[in-house]
């Protein structure tokens, strides 16, 4: 035992001979002697809280989560580094399939309304959340969004989360899927810096595969290394500028019920 | 940043709540593996303490270790990382069975 100050007037009291109740609850009393001095008595007490510190987020995520699920609404959150295609992949997702399925889009970025207007253009709704300084997207802000957006029964949300590899793994939004994304101008190293998103994730894009020829990246390198960090995730290994490997990703997408428990 | 706020905020509401003068200690119980680099939530922390019941309450994070478990084997073992192989049979299929955890575990008023 740490040998600790009476906590009430500073004497040579060990600590844990100090007990603590609740205001409602009777006055303790010290069993020991006090100094002179005089000083104003104010217990000490501890509130054993025991709460998840994102304890709000995940309420509003769940709540998220209920409506979605009672309008048969399948939800992904794209997350990735700043510049993987996200905006690129979307715009081309939805021109393509936007005939069989209606899609809704959440924009977050720190400013601007550029990626919006990027999708406005393919005809889907679009919000744009716009989070100053913040870094990542949270279940609040989604809840905000979807009450103005009113997505239809059967639609499929899109959000597009911050780019940022780090905050946005902890905040659960309600969606049905996490997706991360990451090009092949990247480390093939990247889910072994940022183990956490990887973990988070259920399915894994590798964008820009056109690129390859030019640049150092190990398909099956950055594969291994994602599995390491998660043995679940799914792949898919697409060009969204050339559209080489998009039917495997559209699939998924019309037909994932995501891994949420609904 | 969120994160402390989020602390600072619950903890503040339950201490009007109870009738506090004043918070003045916090616990927090932070996974290994969470994500949350305990520096920057202890200057993020001071930052949002500010002009709360909890102006003057002081930080305590607890670490708690993360524990995995093989899928493969079954063996559980103290992974250091997302990716660590299990130290049995080599096998990298590892579930992580605690140190995600980001919990207010206590604190104390007067």
């Amino acid at each position: 035992m740490r040998f600790k100050m009476c906590d009430t007037c500073g004497c040579n009291q060990p600590g844990n001979a100090v007990t603590f109740k609740k205001p409602s609850e009777p006055h303790y009393q010290h069993d020991h002697q006090h100094h002179e001095h005089a000083h104003e008595h104010h217990p000490a007490v501890t509130v054993n809280l025991e709460e998840d510190i994102l304890l709000k987020n995940n309420l509003i995520a769940e709540r998220n989560r209920g409506f979605f699920q009672a309008r048969n609404i399948r939800t992904f959150n794209l997350v990735s580094s700043p510049g993987s295609g996200k905006t690129t992949l979307l715009e081309k997702t939805i021109s393509h399939l936007k005939d069989r399925k209606q899609f809704i889009v959440i924009e977050g970025d720190q400013q601007t309304m550029r990626d919006a207007e990027r999708i406005r253009d393919t005809g889907a709704p679009v919000i744009q959340v716009n989070t100053g300084t913040g870094c990542h997207l949270d279940s609040q802000m989604i809840h905000r969004a979807v009450t103005e957006l009113n997505p239809p029964e059967d639609s499929i949300l899109l959000i597009e989360n911050v780019g940022n590899l780090v905050c946005p793994a902890l905040f659960d939004l309600g969606e049905s899927a996490k997706v991360v994304i990451i090009s092949v101008t990247e480390g093939d190293d990247k889910p072994l810096k940022y183990p956490t998103m990887f973990a988070a994730s259920d399915v894994c894009i590798i964008n820009k595969t056109d690129l390859l020829p030019y640049v150092e990246f190990d398909v099956e390198a950055c594969k291994q290394n994602a599995l390491s960090v998660n043995h679940h995730l799914k792949f898919f290994q697409v060009s969204a500028t050339t559209g080489e490997g998009l039917e495997a990703w559209f699939d998924w997408l019309l037909n994932e019920k995501g891994t949420a428990h609904w | 940043m969120t994160i402390a706020a989020s602390v600072i905020q619950t903890v503040t509401e339950r201490a009007k709540r109870e009738g506090a003068r004043k918070v003045t200690r916090i616990d927090l119980e932070i996974g290994e593996l969470a994500g949350v680099m305990v520096e920057s939530l202890e200057f993020c922390f001071d930052v949002a303490r500010k002009n709360t019941l909890s102006g003057e309450a002081t930080l305590n994070i607890i670490s708690v270790p993360a524990t995995g478990r093989c899928e493969d084997c079954g063996h559980q073992f103290h992974p250091e990382t997302h990716f660590s192989f299990c130290p049995e049979c080599s096998g990298c299929r590892v579930s992580i069975e605690a140190g995600m955890e980001m919990k207010i575990k206590s604190f104390n008023y007067e």
